[in-house]
């Protein structure tokens, strides 16, 4: 059951991330981004972790899509002309199948990959655990964290503001 | 570690400048226009007192936060180190900012949160806390690039580096996963004692390329600095002058801590590929430089090859390198923002293009410019009694002790190359006339104050290297 739910949630991310790519209208990028994000958090989940899960879906598939297709919606982005010239595009294409060789070749020389799966600690992925680790192993991340959304959120408003008049 | 005091007091410089920075946003928000240069001045005091708690912290060796920050004498020079450059920063923006009329509200509070992150980046004793702190000053930096936005060049050099550094944060964090699948453990640590133990993986020696790749993207090496001399042409100068000497000491404290900490046992595989990477970075940096007619992208390949130099240092390994190493850093943020005041001193044609050719007959026409301006020169080209010559020296006499001798020899070619370039902006300035009447140059304290503090420290390391040297290998991790 697992094996199988597993091969689902990556071909489909697999397939739509390509398509993410490849479709030439904006919003139907964004739509297959969401299938992508849906299907990792099908990862987490079959990972032991909902929490993380729930968050994917929450936090990716909800607000952050919600936003660029907004974006797209505001500047009525059309479909977007071609303009790669095929040279470049071939290469790209033989760059990312040697990648995709070299990660093959990285997981069959590797023993420990395709090993047994470690067993996870009790109270491994729930919410009462991650949050008890926030505020102790964690706690200084997590305030560093509170000052990169700071600066994000001046950053912002800097980039954004009325120039001083002349 | 007694109680919670314990460890506030590790990370109070961090505290105080995050104070400083929301204060300083509070004040630029209530206040008046005319009383914002305050701003300014509040950002000073942060960046000196936050300079002065990491002295007090000197020897109060330990980790806090379970083991997250090495608050030891090593992170503590870099703070200093950081706070230092931050304050000169702080001093040679005002008139520029001014002049180009960019808004420093947010422009002071987000150079401090920079500076924070870095501190984080140096303190680090874990992967992931390591990793926020390079996210946020990477993000920072981002917005800083880009705040001259009625120059077009700025946003295009912001826009680079954003889409560039996200594609590098990339591969760092996958480097970052691949060691943690393996080792189970994201603690510097722990990452050294798993790694010791464990029989080697591919999929290890795949995560320690793919963070090697991340780090070479920040610290600007060949082949991955193309975004480099376009970001420094584009940002505003002392934004420019910032980032060539804070970020990139920055990103190879956390290089030197990660690779010759943690992944010392897998030195075999990672020294060659480091030795290329500094053969290639040091070369095709100084050789570009030679043609290059605009100052700003000179000392941008400058900085390139400066990376290269450093490099030498984490290759050779061992205490005696790695205190070279932090010495050159030392060193070379010195000389590098003493450079870039002058560059932007200089640039007072008001087309905005730090041409070289603005530097005929400046020497006589701007005394004090030309003086410091010369004794940077000297030290970027490792001539004595400077800190870049003493720098040098260390690094490379390190190198030949670990037989290193193919890799000195290059970078001693190098240097030669080098010269030439530094030194055509003294011949430049003291044995050519004019073309044009020399513009004034703004007499601002700020300017005044950086160029002979700058200078005069690039002197005092130059004649006496040994105390800092000292220092430095006493503060070792």
């Amino acid at each position: 059951m697992e094996t199988v739910l597993f091969i689902l949630f990556a071909l489909g991310s697999i397939i739509s991330a390509i398509l993410v790519i490849t479709t030439p209208a904006p919003i139907n990028s964004a739509l297959y981004l969401v299938v992508t994000f849906f299907c990792l958090a099908g990862f987490y989940v079959l990972l032991a972790a909902p929490l993380l899960a729930a968050l994917q879906i929450i936090v990716y598939a909800g607000a952050v899509l919600v936003l660029i297709i907004f974006v797209i919606m505001l500047l009525n982005l059309q479909k977007i002309e071609e303009k790669t010239a095929p040279a470049w595009k071939s290469l790209g294409i033989i760059i990312t199948l040697l990648f995709l060789g070299m990660g093959f070749m990285i997981v069959a020389m590797s023993t420990s990959l395709l090993g047994p799966m470690m067993q996870t600690p009790a109270g491994f992925g729930k919410v009462a655990t991650i949050g008890e680790l926030l505020f102790t192993k964690y706690l200084y991340p997590f305030e560093v964290v509170s000052v990169l959304l700071l600066l994000a959120i001046i950053g912002a408003v800097a980039l954004i503001r009325k120039q001083e008049p002349e | 570690m007694d109680s919670y005091a314990a460890q506030i007091v590790g990370i109070l410089p961090e505290i105080l400048l995050i104070v400083t920075a929301i204060f300083a946003i509070l004040l630029d928000l209530l206040s008046k226009k005319e009383e914002r240069s305050w701003v300014a001045t509040i950002s000073l005091v942060g960046f000196i007192g936050s300079g002065i708690v990491s002295v007090f912290l000197w020897n109060r060796v330990g980790f806090v936060f379970s083991g997250m920050v090495a608050a030891d004498n090593f992170t503590a020079v870099f703070r200093i180190l950081f706070c230092f450059i931050g304050a000169i920063t702080v001093l040679v923006s005002p008139e520029y900012l001014r002049e180009r009329k960019i808004r420093l509200g947010e422009y002071y509070p987000i150079l401090l949160i920079t500076v924070f992150a870095m501190m984080v980046m140096v303190s680090a004793a874990d992967l992931l806390l390591f990793f926020l702190g390079l996210e946020t000053m990477s993000i920072a930096l981002y917005v800083l690039a880009c705040l001259d936005r009625r120059d077009s060049r700025s946003t295009e050099a912001a826009l680079k580096y954003f889409i560039l550094g996200a594609f590098s944060t990339a591969f760092l964090l996958y480097g970052i996963a691949l060691i943690y699948a393996q080792t189970g453990s994201t603690s510097y640590a722990e990452i050294m004692t798993a790694l010791i133990v464990l029989p080697l993986e591919v999929v290890t020696v795949a995560g320690v390329g793919l963070l090697l790749i991340g780090f070479a993207f920040k610290v600007a090496a060949v082949p991955f600095h193309f975004w480099s001399p376009d970001v420094y042409q584009g940002a505003p100068t002392p934004i420019t002058a910032f980032m060539s000497v804070g970020p990139k000491a920055a990103a190879f404290v956390a290089l030197i801590r990660v690779f010759t900490i943690s992944l010392e046992s897998l030195a075999d595989i990672w020294t060659g590929a480091v030795f290329v990477i500094a053969v290639l970075t040091m070369t095709l940096g100084n050789v570009v430089a030679l043609r290059q007619q605009n100052i700003k992208r000179m000392l941008a390949y400058s900085s390139i090859a400066h990376a290269g130099y450093l490099l030498v240092g984490i290759v050779a390994g061992g205490p005696r390198a790695i205190a070279a190493t932090s010495f050159y850093l030392v060193a070379y943020a010195l000389m590098n923002l003493g450079a870039f005041t002058v560059a932007m001193l200089m640039n007072r044609r008001g087309e905005g293009d730090y041409q070289l050719d603005d530097y005929r007959g400046a020497g006589f026409a701007h005394p004090l410019l030309g003086v410091t301006m010369a004794i940077f020169m000297f030290s970027l080209a490792g001539i004595p009694p400077t800190a870049g010559f003493f720098g040098k020296l260390y690094l490379f006499s390190a190198a030949v002790e670990k037989g290193y001798i193919l890799l000195v020899v290059i970078a001693v070619l190098n240097s030669a190359v080098a010269a030439y370039y530094y030194l055509r902006i003294i011949v430049l300035m003291y044995m050519t006339r004019a073309e044009h009447e020399m513009a004034a140059v703004p007499s601002f304290g700020g300017y005044t104050l950086t160029l002979v503090v700058t200078s005069v420290l690039v002197l005092l390391i130059g004649s006496l290297p040994g105390g800092l040297l000292n220092l430095l290998l006493a503060a070792l991790p």
